[in-house]
């Protein structure tokens, strides 16, 4: 498949459309959407064209693209995708896809905005198409700085009043404000990727600094100590932006802050790009300290599921019940990687893509309610349903996929997971699992039914609210239609996912 | 000829047809009678293929047909597909019926509703007659909880249906969260299970079971745990209490699912997987003794409702627990049976409980009374109903609660034999009671709200339902009174005899407190007052739940909440503070004065020569 370079087609796209936007595009809204529009759409029909030429017979890395850019240090452009890649692209172009038509309504700065997110997604893609781990590491950052602009230009302000006994920290710091959240985001995703560079560097150098190539050190056998050492750093690195405890209080912040669509993005995209790093580098590149270190893993990611769905049950405020979520659905993910079963591994990378759908979709109701009420006060809203039936219908299936409802893509995943916590060789992970997913009907059903399926709220303000219009409903119906299709028909993520869990599993406990 | 199996899969397949049409066409379903009709047409052909599929499967035969739906490592991990065999093509021709029934039904009950509800709650029906036949006729059990799921969703929404009203929204939310704990529990069991025995399929469970290839050890765990989804969905104690809550969903909804199909689907589960508990003797001893206690307690509560929906309701779940006791006494075939008529039956009480409740405009029985002089066919049917629950001869319950009670003597468990008995008693007392009181005895004392003075039997959308049930429930009544179908056991004579006869003491007390008078209501409240007092309170089961339970777990949450912004973050925000204080004062040194810098250099040569001398 040597004849077009499809990846960097996809990769790039959203670049080139975000050149166009902040050179060609200035002070027309309408075009700069339009051209964001054309690129995030060349880049969805590019990842559906890899997701259906790829040949599931043969596996492995596929659509290889490469040349040298620094041979010196063996440094090259090595672009290839395999089953779990080819998920991770997808779900990225349609979450950019639907993010375009969710920040349609965006007026201040709508040409720096998209350019941003643009260059936000390129990095994304980039990072799960790279093979050469010093690009890899690029895209990274990439797809992690621009992150600051958009929250800090473009973010709301929540209300979180400093108190307890670290209350002078939080005054100092400037809790709540959107700047502290972009702040605090990016200092500690780049705090994170020091720990990457440092592990990647790390086994440069004991590679024989010759090749940053993911191919050439699958192939090496690295000391045990320092795969210990280099997956304990890729596992803190690439776990800071998956959340993982203690260190997820980025993400509750960051979400709550930012605007719609980098919510979206980044709860739906970004944190995989965590998880996919752990899968990938840590599980893909170390199998002993892997084995060696699963029941951190795995531990830490039940406290996960159990501690953000209670900390989710606590909230009051819409964005954080959904940002809260998203760090106990990381857990799942995290669980079923550790799991080291077939089941389990399928069920991780399952649940990357049905957590990124379905928050995604979570972001974008929550900013459709908060454009049309100005609140995020669950306990404020009330009865919505009747006004606004599309957004409440939206928002219960999306409920309904996260805590694990069959018929929808959350239950795949997590009954996966489920089955690989038990085969593993830690069978307790099975409770906490099962016990976050009914934590998870718990908080969801109540906010549900408090915003939407109760008695109307009196609020003079709430009277008389708009549905979703126009544009609105091409962002919902997309990620429903996706959400409820992978439910329905699991084997379409599976099919891929399989091709590449196999040997990866097989390198795993092969040894 | 085309298999069997495909016949019995066309009935779930039309309702998801219809359900689908209605989710996505929305101009059609916002015309609401429109959508009703596709709805109905749908169903009307999904009955006809369930007898169809009844018919060819009446014998022996049994059609399975599976397609892998989860694959892994290019096997099948899990399949979707029909098991069709003579149990669950009567049990698929149960659900068929009494949805098509229920629906046209609903089409004169919610006539004042608004074109978009009505055709959002068609939609709703269609969804939920897909998914409880899917369960029905489930190959595997994964299939089963994905439709039970799925049930429970349907349960949810036409609970919440009048979602305006803060008593449904709660209990809408309070159903779906019971049950959802049970089914922890039956997932729980379905994961290990298939560590056990490496497959989700019925067939392939039971060859290993016969062929005694299935390690026992731990397996009391499994069945237990699948029993938990059962306690659940089945309304047993103690988490039969959203089951009387429910009773905020429309009437229709209650006869369809939280009398006649989906609440029963716990039953059918015990039923299904008979041959794994059957491994587990001490498990099934569980299921008796709950099932009993829950019939018990259920019949208790049901005697001092003044609700007519909540008397059906709470004697729903004491008829529950009758099925499970005899499923627990080891005669899973009797359960069904019991299950069978009873869906039939009840069915027919709540539609005619319906038919009152459109007539008075309340639910209340007190502001029901002489109901049998203006509302005759409906004081017909119901009767037909009470006297089918009371177990009478030639009505429908007949014999299906003789052979529980046969079923649970046989089994040598004498104490929930003696509590059945009692319950038996009960069931005829209160559900006479309710008939008394709506039907016979004084006229309500008008100055209730919304009474309208000229009570009148249903148009005929409602009748008709009501009259099929009802020669229905006679019919099967009448022909088990004549033909014993050969059951697993032979009851001892003097059982059935009794059984009959306590039915009528419970008759004849109700008729001596309701309609004669000759006993005070008060008087006999009084003379159980321990009991009474009790029962007020619900034996604070839902107190329990509500105060310790709920509470506990948002105290919980909020302890959690407060510790991750206050303490997990704050640690964070004190390093961040550190940080920050750190750089202002480090910015200190910074003077610009060249006598500090010189002062510094100073020091720090003189800290290095010492250190060089004495290191």
């Amino acid at each position: 498949m040597a004849e077009l370079p499809i990846l960097s087609i996809m990769t790039w796209s959203p670049f080139v459309a975000a050149l166009i936007v902040m050179f060609f595009a200035r002070h027309r809204p309408l075009l700069v959407r339009w051209v964001s529009l054309i690129g995030a759409t060349v880049s969805l029909v590019a990842s559906l064209w890899v997701y259906c030429a790829y040949d599931y017979d043969a596996a492995g890395f596929q659509f290889h693209e490469e040349f040298s850019l620094v041979p010196s240090l063996g440094i090259s452009y090595l672009l290839a995708v395999d089953g779990i890649s080819i998920l991770m692209c997808l779900l990225t172009s349609i979450i950019i896809f639907a993010g375009v038509f969710a920040s349609w309504t965006v007026k201040q700065r709508s040409q720096e905005f998209y350019a941003l997110l643009l260059l936000l997604v390129t990095g994304v893609y980039g990072v799960f198409v790279s093979l050469d781990l010093f690009i890899f590491f690029l895209f990274y950052e990439i797809a992690v700085l621009p992150m600051y602009l958009l929250i800090g230009i473009w973010g709301s302000t929540g209300e979180v009043r400093p108190q307890g006994i670290f209350g002078w920290a939080f005054g100092r710091t400037g809790v709540g404000t959107k700047e502290y959240a972009a702040m605090k985001l990016t200092l500690y995703l780049l705090f994170g990727s020091a720990f990457i560079l440092v592990g990647i560097l790390a086994l440069y150098v004991a590679g024989g600094s010759q090749t940053f190539s993911f191919l050439a050190f699958e192939q090496m056998e690295f000391d045990p100590t320092l795969q210990s050492w280099v997956f304990l750093a890729f596992y803190i690195g690439f776990g800071i932006l998956a959340a993982i405890w203690p260190f997820h209080t980025w993400s509750p912040d960051g979400h709550a802050a930012a605007p719609t669509a980098v919510s979206m993005l980044h709860a739906g995209v970004l944190m995989k790009l965590g998880a996919y790093g752990v899968v990938r580098l840590g599980m893909g590149l170390l199998p002993e300290a892997t084995v060696e270190w699963v029941w951190l893993v795995g531990a830490i990611a039940c406290i996960n599921i159990v501690y953000g769905a209670l900390s989710a049950m606590a909230q009051t405020d819409l964005k954080y019940v959904i940002a809260y979520s998203s760090v106990s659905h990381m857990g799942v993910v995290m669980l079923g990687a550790a799991t080291l079963t077939a089941s389990g591994l399928n069920g991780s990378v399952f649940q990357m893509f049905a957590h990124g759908i379905m928050t995604g979709l979570f972001f974008a109701l929550v900013g459709l309610v908060y454009e049309k009420t100005h609140s995020r006060e669950i306990y404020k809203m009330g009865g919505f349903g009747t006004m606004m039936p599309g957004i409440a219908t939206a928002f219960t299936i999306g409920g309904l996929s996260s805590l694990g409802l069959p018929a929808t893509a959350g239950f795949v995943a997590e009954f996966l997971t489920f089955l690989g916590a038990w085969e593993s060789n830690y069978s307790w992970w099975l409770f906490p699992a099962v016990f976050g997913a009914f934590l998870t009907s718990i908080y969801v059903l109540r906010v549900a039914g408090q915003i939407f399926w109760g008695p109307k709220s009196t609020d003079p303000h709430f009277q008389h609210l708009p549905d979703a219009q126009g544009t609105e409903w091409a962002a919902l119906g997309i990620l429903v239609f996706v959400l409820v299709l992978f439910g329905v028909a699991p084997s379409i993520a599976i099919g891929p996912i399989d091709t590449a869990t196999g040997p990866l599993l097989q390198r795993l406990l092969g040894q | 000829m085309m298999d069997a199996g495909y016949v019995a899969l066309a009935a779930p397949l039309l309702h998801v047809l219809a359900f689908l049409i209605l989710a996505i066409v929305a101009p059609l379903r916002r015309l609401g009678r429109p959508a009703a009709y596709v709805s109905i047409l749908c169903a009307a052909g999904a009955l006809a293929a369930a007898l169809n599929a009844w018919r060819a499967h009446a014998g022996d035969q049994i059609s399975r047909i599976v397609w892998t739906w989860l694959p892994e490592q290019g096997q099948s991990l899990a399949t979707i597909g029909v098991l069709a065999d003579a149990d669950s093509t009567v049990m698929l021709t149960l659900v068929a019926l009494v949805s098509l029934l229920v629906q046209v039904y609903s089409l004169g009950y919610l006539s004042d509703e608004p074109k978009r509800a009505l055709g959002r709650y068609y939609a709703y029906q269609s969804l939920f007659a897909f998914s409880m036949m899917g369960l029905v006729i489930a190959p595997n059990l994964l299939q089963l909880f994905i439709c039970w799921e799925l049930v429970g969703l349907c349960s949810y929404l036409l609970i919440g249906f009048w979602y305006q009203k803060p008593a449904a929204a709660r209990a809408a939310l309070k159903a779906f969260w019971t049950t959802k704990a049970g089914d922890v529990g039956l997932l729980i069991g379905i994961v290990l299970l298939y560590r056990q025995a490496g497959t989700f399929d019925l067939t392939e469970l039971q060859v290993l079971v016969a062929n005694g290839a299935l390690p026992l050890a731990g397996l009391s765990i499994i069945t237990f745990c699948i029993y938990l989804g059962a306690v659940g969905k089945s309304a047993q104690f103690p988490l039969h209490v959203w089951l009387p809550d429910a009773m905020e969903g429309p009437t229709p909804v209650s006869a369809l699912i939280h009398a006649a199909t989906m609440v029963t689907a716990g039953v059918y589960l015990l039923m299904r997987t008979a041959w794994l508990f059957a491994l587990t003797p001490d498990v099934l001893l569980i299921v008796a003794w709950i099932g009993a206690i829950t019939a018990l307690l259920a019949a208790i509560l049901a005697c001092i409702q003044n609700d007519v929906k909540r008397v059906l309701a709470y004697s729903t779940v004491s008829q529950l627990g009758y099925m499970m006791t005899a499923i627990g006494a080891g005669f899973a075939g009797a359960g069904f049976f019991h299950l069978l008529t009873h869906g039939v039956f009840k069915a027919l009480l709540f539609l005619g409980a319906g038919a009152m409740i459109h007539a008075v405009h309340s639910n209340n029985l007190s502001d029901m009374g002489r109901l049998a002089r203006s509302m005759p066919q409906t004081a017909i049917v119901f009767i037909i109903g009470t006297l089918s629950l009371a177990g009478i001869p030639m009505f429908g319950g007949f014999l299906s609660k003789e052979e529980i009670l046969g079923a649970v003597w046989e089994g040598g468990l004498v104490g929930p034999f003696i509590i059945l008995m009692l319950v038996a008693f009960l069931t005829a007392f209160y559900m006479f009671k309710a008939v008394f009181l709506a039907f016979f005895g004084l006229a309500p004392s008008h100055a209730s709200h919304a009474a309208p003075s000229h009570p009148h039997d249903p148009p005929a959308s409602m009748s008709l339902p009501l009259w099929i049930l009802a020669l229905l429930s006679m019919a099967i009544g009448v022909y088990f009174t004549f033909t014993h179908p050969e059951p697993e056991f032979v009851s001892p004579g003097w059982l059935m005899p009794s059984a009959v006869g306590v039915a009528v003491a419970g008759i004849a007390l109700a008729w001596l407190v309701y309609q004669r008078r000759a006993i005070s209501a008060d008087g006999l409240a009084r003379a159980f007052s321990p009991v009474y007092y009790a029962a007020e309170n619900k034996f604070w089961v839902d107190a329990f739940f509500e105060k310790v339970v709920a509470r506990g777990a948002l105290a919980f949450s909020g302890a959690v909440g407060w510790l991750d912004r206050y303490i997990v973050d704050g640690v964070l925000n004190v390093i961040s503070a550190w940080t920050l204080t750190a750089g202002d004062d480090l910015r200190g040194l910074q003077s610009g004065k060249a006598q500090d810098y010189v002062y510094g250099v100073a020091v720090g040569v003189l800290v290095l020569l010492l250190w060089v001398q004495f290191a």
